[in-house]
Parts: structure tokens; C-alpha cells; sequence
């Protein structure tokens, strides 16, 4: 009786189309280039505003096209589901044990959920303010 | 009327006479109780002898019934028929070169697995007359999930980054390392980091969580080695910063 055997080939660039897994995998890692280019813009509109209020009025006003708004929008589900996942992976990274005993994963997410919150929170109110 | 039988897609591959793996129908009786295996056990001893498959305890203890099941790598006897449609798809386990039929080569898996020592590794070795190396219930805690992996590979079959490069060193084999490194009696952490600490260690994950998504004992080899990234970039850094201690 001989060995012989069989290697099936993997895809190496279809390998995340063959499970709903590896689409939210990599749905995950492509956010990075939305949120990427949304500091790229706001670095560019904080350079403006250093320019003096006419060039900062100027860029506002460019980005006020339907192009901008879709990207500003795509950009946010992006981040928001960024976050979602770095959020729902914390309890794996960052176990934490409290009085000897291990804090519930739910629990380590929904403290960064609430930070999160908060920090938004204290974000608007000095915008608003 | 309820279903009477289901209709079973197996992967042949006989190495003397296949070129290629080919799926292969089997039509079973359908029982409310019986999980994939026992519909399997039906093929070989009603249908067909020729079929190769790995099972033992029927229980998802022993980690050998590992195959892919309508696409999910899980343990044959752990998957119910009656959560699956009148036709399923049964392959070996993905990643792992294909020995016959459901049967895979592991070996790739077992070199990986002793080079990450995964046993005690006591500072002073000690005659079993002398006793056990003792633990407090709270320093077993940190590892014990850990401890729970039967080594039965659906971690290795759902990493895509195995399947890209084989030279990764794996969720489960990795998961063991960590476990020992978080063992209070276990001094071999040092010795365990040439591999673990490599590229083809635990940087080579880019945490894709698939392994413990997977895994059938909960054991969660996604985080063992997130957490043993963060533990190797402590010891880089702090390596770094006290050159006179290095080895």
C-alpha cells in the first residue's frame, strides 16, 4: 500500500470568500483605511484652520459635496464597527481577575462600551459648549 | 411526515486509484438522536467498508472525529443530524494533507506540538516519592481552560492563516505553550520562547478568532495567544532595558 497524499490548494487571494468569518475578519482590517483616510482629512482641515479662518471656511465648503458626505458616513460604520470588534475582543487580550476571580468577558465589554459613551459624551458637550 | 433519511455527501480519495478527492453519496436513515458519526458508522458498516475515517470515544473527549460538516470543522460525534438539511457535506478536516478519505496527516501538527514543550518544566525536578509539585486552586485558575484541549486540530482546519503559510505554529499547539507559561510550577517559559515568540509564533496570528469560534472545549487558543503577544512584547522591551541581564 503507498502514501500519497493529497494537498488541496488554498486560494490565496478567494481564501476569505469561503466563510462569513473571514468576510467579518477582513471587513474588520479594511476599516482601518476609512479610518485612515478620515485622520488624513481631519489633519488636512486642522492644517487649513492654522491657514486662517478663510482657508479653514474654504475646505469646509468643499467637503459639503455628496461625494464627502458618503465617504463621511461610510468612514463612521466603518470606525463604529472597528470598534465594535476591538471591543468584543478586549476580554481575550486583557482577562482581568478581581478579589481571585476572573471578570466576566460581558462585563470587560460593556465597561469599554460605557467609556466609551462617556468620553462621546464629554466630547459633545465641549463642542456644544 | 417527518424526514425518514438524509442524504450524506462524503470526500473520497483512495491513493492507489484517485488522482483527485471526489464526493460520494451515501443515503442513510434519519434518527433524531444520531450525530454525524453515528450516520457515518452507518455508511462503513452497511454501505460501504472501503470508507476511512478516525473516531474512538463517541463522547468529544478523545479529538479524533474531526471533519468539516456542511463547510464547519467540528467533531463528527459532537454535530446532531437534525440540526443539518436532508444533504450533507462531509470533508476532512481543512489545512492538513489528505491521508484517505476523511483521514488527515497530522504529522506537521505533532512536530509543532512537541516544539513547544508542552509538559512541566519544573525548576527542580523531583522524584515522584517526594510528591506532587503543588498549586493553589486560584494559580490553577489562570491556566485551566487551557487544559482542556483534546488536540482534536478544527482549530488548524478554521485558521486561514495555517492555510496560507503552514509554517505558522498553530492555535492549539500555541494555547498549550501559553498554558504551561501561566503554570505557577513551570519554569520553561524562557526555553518555550524561541519558537512561541517567533514570526511563525504567535506573530504570525493576525486574530482572526476563527480558532475559538470553532473549538468544541471552549479552550479559546485566540486569546492564549493575544495574550502571549502581549507577554513577549513585555519581555522584548524589558530585555531592551536591562541589557546586563540578557543571556
Amino acid at each position: 500500500m503507498s502514501r500519497r497524499p493529497y494537498r488541496r490548494e488554498v486560494s490565496k487571494t478567494g481564501w476569505w470568500l469561503t466563510h462569513p468569518r473571514y468576510i467579518r475578519y477582513l471587513l474588520r482590517e479594511v476599516s482601518c483605511i476609512f479610518i485612515g483616510a478620515y485622520a488624513v482629512a481631519v489633519i488636512v482641515a486642522l492644517w487649513r484652520l492654522s491657514q486662517g479662518r478663510a482657508a479653514f471656511d474654504a475646505y469646509m465648503a468643499s467637503s459639503h459635496d455628496t461625494a464627502s458626505f458618503a465617504f463621511a458616513v461610510l468612514a463612521m460604520l466603518f470606525a463604529l464597527y472597528h470598534t465594535y470588534t476591538w471591543f468584543q475582543v478586549t476580554p481575550k487580550a486583557m482577562p482581568l481577575v478581581f478579589a481571585g476571580k476572573r471578570v466576566p468577558g460581558a462585563v470587560i465589554v460593556l465597561g469599554h462600551w460605557a467609556g466609551f459613551i462617556v468620553a462621546s459624551a464629554i466630547f459633545w458637550f465641549l463642542m456644544a459648549g | 411526515m417527518s424526514k425518514q433519511s438524509v442524504e450524506l455527501e462524503i470526500l473520497r480519495y483512495d491513493p492507489e486509484r484517485d488522482e483527485a478527492p471526489h464526493f460520494q453519496s451515501y443515503t442513510v436513515p434519519y434518527r433524531e438522536d444520531w450525530v454525524v458519526l453515528d450516520a457515518v458508522n452507518y455508511v462503513k458498516e452497511e454501505l460501504d467498508r472501503t470508507l476511512s475515517y478516525r473516531w474512538s470515544c463517541h463522547m468529544a473527549v478523545c479529538g479524533s472525529c474531526g471533519m468539516v460538516v456542511d463547510g464547519e470543522p467540528v467533531l463528527a460525534c459532537h454535530a446532531f443530524l437534525r440540526d443539518y438539511p436532508d444533504r450533507i457535506r462531509i470533508e476532512p478536516l481543512h489545512n492538513f494533507p489528505v491521508e484517505r478519505d476523511l483521514v488527515v496527516v497530522i504529522d506537521d501538527f505533532i512536530d509543532k506540538l512537541g516544539s513547544v514543550k508542552p509538559y512541566l518544566v519544573p525548576k527542580e525536578e523531583k522524584d515522584v516519592e517526594e510528591g506532587e509539585y503543588l498549586q493553589k486552586p486560584p494559580e490553577l485558575a489562570t491556566f485551566m481552560q487551557y487544559t482542556a484541549c483534546i488536540n482534536c486540530l478544527l482549530c488548524y482546519s478554521a485558521c486561514p492563516q495555517y492555510a496560507l503559510d503552514e509554517s505558522f505554529v498553530g492555535p492549539a499547539a500555541l494555547a498549550l505553550a501559553h498554558r504551561y507559561n501561566l503554570d505557577s510550577r513551570d519554569v520553561g517559559r524562557g526555553a518555550r520562547e524561541d519558537v512561541v515568540a517567533s514570526n511563525p509564533g504567535v506573530w504570525q496570528c493576525s486574530f482572526v478568532g476563527a480558532c475559538s469560534e470553532v473549538c468544541p472545549k471552549s479552550v479559546d487558543p485566540a486569546a492564549a495567544i493575544q495574550q502571549a503577544k502581549i507577554a513577549a512584547s513585555g519581555d522584548y522591551f524589558l530585555n531592551l532595558l536591562t541589557p546586563w541581564k540578557r543571556k
